[in-house]
């Protein structure tokens, strides 16, 4: 995928709509665009971008609304259906996993829970852990990130090494390992809520140190940029540049760092869950439903094929428009 | 089997997994025109052929390579160390002992025969001396005859549980309750041979002198753990690597958990057995990583059988049944598979909660979970399984378990619920291994099944190779909250004693490596226990065995999941081919013959 390289308007719109959009935007700002409003026009004409953005939007949705969909939808996540297994194989009776109008995406192995059901509810722990992960990485590598580049000397050795030990730590088998010797009950959550808690600590911990190498880089550059120093001579306090001369100028790559890393952390929260330290049943993961379905993959193999495009859809999705938002915001792109 | 430890073959038999119904309507047709010696086209002796009765043993050559396979290496191979049911299987290729189990299928095989000794014990002394005299013509691989100083020194080694850790160690409990002997290892005498209890008066002759009558105890010196070992070729720690045969066959090279020979031991005489038949040259067997890897090697007739012996898993055994159904048995595997409720936990203590429970489960759902009638078993309705004298299979059924309440009887536990004082039910939490798919399985089920009568239950997931220090400690339980715990067990020896003491009786409540998990101090079991030990006679036995259960089932401590039944492969290679209860419905090893020398 290629970004947009000329203005907007230079280019032969895509649609007359699209067109009249971006002359009427013009139009009311003939002196000059934001930053936010460029990128935005670009991203509107990267067709791939939106599609993952819109699919991720519905997933968010679908989310949000899981309780709703369900019961519309008319099935229990942990009901079980022990009447459509077979008993001789265990696993569901009829064609595709047991695929029917009131089951539309067959039923579990041995207990018969409803598969759709259990993927809708399983997209709330997947985003839930995704998203909250990305905002404790963002935020610490931000921080940590632009104050080692703009302090520099010690207190950028520090956290540069800190940086660096993360980075090498063996974050998986750490996670394994904690989530093995957490007590059952904390802070007021037990069981589910505590797992999903230190898996968001745990990914967010680990992964701040990319988001943290990218802003102290940017922030080493632009500390030595005139308007920088312009403030600085005009005797402005170090707080003062931090958040008001550089933070804005870091917004754009923490955006697109941040959209890269959600569907990382999807991806980390299901190879949890597949390894048994994730959630904890009855409650829907997708990571689990894969790792439930390795015994059956010869014959039950849409137990494993339907948890396992969810997840390809949505880490797909969140790929697509996080290297959409990454084009529109690409500071090499114009200016 | 397993007890005194929670070992890793409870691991491995709980293994023994899920699935399947059908197969009972069907099975009638498989095993009935199997039953004939020349089988399917492809040889096979049919469904169910070889389960409790002898298949294809007309058919058995000598010589041949028989092949095994498996996921497991033994804990170890020296036999006063395993405690694996399939490794007290294997041993009799290469080990022998005073008694061992008749090579006989079902019930049969559970009965003691001599083996090195000319006969059963000559008992006198009020069931206290046990005397038995050798056979001519037993000799060591390096041709010299085996003494009783040699059997003697072999049951010593059991002392040594610090050295030789894992096996069972009924004989030391029994010959030495209060611990004196310190082991053949710090012996002070000069042959090593210093405990009291046993005699040999000359190197034919052994005399065993129990403090105590045990009317199981001939069943003990059956263990493997009884197998004699010289002196001169004892390597302590080592000897699992090659331990010294007095069988038909020794070790001719072994790579743990990669794969073992055994050949030949030319010095055996048959003349001097009257119990092993030694029909193949050569015995193989071979670990695999992934058992669905295995399951497929076994289907492509690459190996001849699963020296695990835990059943087939999901997928391979689908398969089989599918496409190869002349080639499986489907024993009961005397284990039972049960949740028990540790009295430690409220509110477990009381009896009322306890069958809130019991009535609340949905049976069926649990016997799904397990893997159905077929891979999984039979509703469990009582405590003593099928294998054990005294069992009486679901006719023993208190709470209907297997009748009217079969899919849970809701209205019956809120009633529970209320005699209990907690109307609107608790919140308790299910300890379950996290290294058994069925098992998660029987969890969720009960979590489904129990939320419905108001019972809030967390499922937690512990590492299953910590067992004993986890479950197995009466402290950590009640810290945890573990008011259910999922468990399974099989008997050690085909008695109430090889099978419930460790679970019921008060006297065997330890502080780690418990396995009286609901902790049990009933003075009437403890009684009944030390009245079994001491009765002599079979049918008052039984009788004892049966109201040990009752009690047991009364103070509704345990819920039964099934009494559990496996999906066994066999290759349409092998002949003389049956199941033992001696070790839990498997396929008895040692007499085992192949249909072509190649």
């Amino acid at each position: 995928m290629t970004a947009p390289l000329h203005e907007p308007t230079a280019e032969t719109a895509p649609s007359a709509a699209e067109e009249a959009a971006v002359i009427g935007a013009e139009a009311k700002a003939v002196q000059g665009r934001s930053l936010g409003r460029i990128a935005w026009e670009r991203l509107k004409r990267d067709k791939l971008a939106l599609a993952g953005g819109v699919v991720v939007l519905f997933l968010i949705l679908v989310a949000v609304l899981a309780p709703v969909i369900t019961k519309l939808y008319g099935q229990d996540p942990n009901a079980y259906h022990e009447d459509l297994i077979d008993p001789l194989f265990g696993t569901p009776t009829g064609s595709l996993g047991g695929m029917s109008g009131e089951h539309w995406l067959g039923v579990e192995p041995v207990n018969g829970r409803d598969i759709f059901a259990r993927i809708v509810y399983g997209a709330q722990i997947s985003l839930l852990v995704g998203f909250l992960s990305a905002v404790v990485a963002v935020v610490l590598g931000t921080v940590l990130g632009i104050l080692a580049g703009f302090f520099g000397g010690w207190v950028d050795s520090v956290i540069s090494r800190v940086m660096d030990g993360l980075l090498a730590f063996p974050q998986l088998l750490f996670t394994i390992a904690l989530v093995s010797v957490m007590p059952n009950q904390m802070l007021g959550l037990t069981g589910t809520g505590v797992r999903v808690f230190v898996m968001i600590l745990v990914i967010g911990f680990f992964g701040w140190p990319y988001i943290g190498r990218v802003v102290r880089g940017q922030t080493l550059s632009l500390r030595e940029r005139e308007y920088v120093e312009a403030a600085r001579s005009l005797g402005a306090g170090r707080f003062y540049i931090l958040f008001k001369e550089l933070l804005p100028n870091l917004v754009a790559p923490v955006i697109v760092y941040t959209t890269m890393m959600i569907p990382t952390n999807i991806l980390t929260e299901a190879a949890l869950s597949f390894l048994g330290v994730g959630v904890k049943p009855p409650t829907a993961s997708w990571g689990q439903m894969l790792s439930n379905a390795i015994d059956y993959y010869e014959s039950d193999p849409m137990y494993m094929v339907v948890p396992g495009l969810a997840i390809f859809i949505t880490v797909l999705a969140f790929n697509l428009f996080g290297d959409g938002v990454r084009d529109a915001l690409d500071p090499k792109g114009s200016r | 089997m397993t007890t005194q430890r929670t070992s890793g073959r409870r691991k491995q038999a709980l293994a023994a997994a899920a699935v399947v119904a059908a197969l009972l309507t069907t099975a009638a047709c498989g095993g009935g025109d199997g039953g004939g010696d020349e089988g399917s086209k492809n040889g096979a002796a049919g469904f169910d052929a070889a389960n409790n009765k002898v298949a294809q043993a007309s058919l058995a050559k000598k010589g041949g390579t028989l092949k095994f396979a498996g996921t497991q290496d033994a804990d170890s191979w020296d036999t006063t160390r395993g405690y694996y049911g399939f490794m007290w299987n294997f041993s009799r290729y290469y080990s022998r002992q005073l008694v061992t189990n008749k090579t006989e299928p079902g019930k049969a095989g559970a009965e003691v025969t001599p083996d090195l000794a000319t006969g059963l014990a000559k008992v006198s002394d009020d069931g206290k001396t046990y005397t038995y005299t050798l056979r001519d013509g037993i000799t060591w691989e390096d041709g010299k005859p085996i003494t009783s100083k040699d059997i003697k020194y072999g049951i010593e080694r059991v002392w040594a549980q610090d050295v030789l850790s894992g096996g069972p160690v009924y004989l030391k409990d029994v010959l030495d309750p209060k611990g004196e002997y310190p082991g053949p290892y710090k012996d002070k005498s000069k042959d090593k041979l210093g405990l009291k209890a046993i005699e040999t008066p000359d190197d034919k002759t052994i005399v065993f002198k129990l403090p105590k009558p045990n009317s199981d105890f001939e069943s003990m010196l059956a263990l493997t753990s009884a197998s004699p070992v010289r002196q001169d070729k004892d390597t302590k720690a080592k000897y699992g690597l090659r331990p010294f045969s007095s069988g038909p066959y020794k070790f001719q090279s072994y790579e743990p958990g990669k794969s073992l020979t055994l050949v030949r031991n030319t010095e055996w005489k048959q003349s001097s057995d009257p119990v092993r038949k030694a029909y193949p040259d050569k015995i193989t067997i071979n670990f695999f990583s992934n058992a669905n890897d295995l399951d497929a090697r076994l289907i492509a007739g690459d190996y001849d059988l699963d020296i695990n012996q835990t059943g087939m898993s999901p997928q391979g055994r689908a398969t089989a049944l599918k496409q190869h159904k002349d080639n499986l048995d489907n024993p009961v595997s005397g284990y039972i598979r049960y949740a028990v409720f540790p009295q430690s936990v409220k509110p477990f203590d009381n009896i009322h909660c306890r069958k809130a429970v019991i009535y609340g489960a949905d049976h069926v759902s649990l016997q799904t979970a397990r893997g159905g009638p077929i891979a999984g078993g039979d509703i469990g309705t009582n405590m003593l399984p099928p294998s054990v004298p005294g069992a009486e299979g679901q006719k023993y059924d208190p709470y209907e378990l297997a009748g009217a309440n079969k899919k849970g009887n809701v209205a019956k536990a809120k009633e529970e619920l209320k005699a209990c004082g907690q109307p609107n039910g608790f919140k308790t939490t299910i300890a379950v291994r996290n290294n058994k798919p069925a098992e998660v399985a029987t969890a969720q089920s009960l979590q489904a099944s129990l939320k419905k009568v108001g019972i809030t239950a967390e499922i937690d997931q512990y590492d299953g190779s910590q067992s004993p220090g986890i479950i197995g400690s009466p402290s950590n339980v009640k810290k945890k909250g573990y008011g259910i715990i999922i468990m399974g067990w099989g008997p050690d020896f085909a008695s109430v004693q090889g099978y419930g003491m460790p679970l019921w009786d008060s006297n065997y409540i330890l502080e780690s490596g418990n396995n009286n998990y609901a902790l049990i101090k009933d003075k009437e079991i403890d009684g009944l226990f030390d009245e079994y030990v001491t009765t002599l006679d079979d049918s008052k036995k039984t009788e004892i065995s049966k109201q040990i259960n009752h009690k047991v089932m009364e103070g509704a401590y345990y819920l039964p999941f099934v009494f559990e039944k496996f999906v066994n492969w066999r290759s349409s290679r092998l002949a003389n081919v049956y199941s033992t209860d001696a070790y839990n419905g498997t396929y008895d090893f040692v007499n085992l013959g192949l249909k072509s020398s190649k």
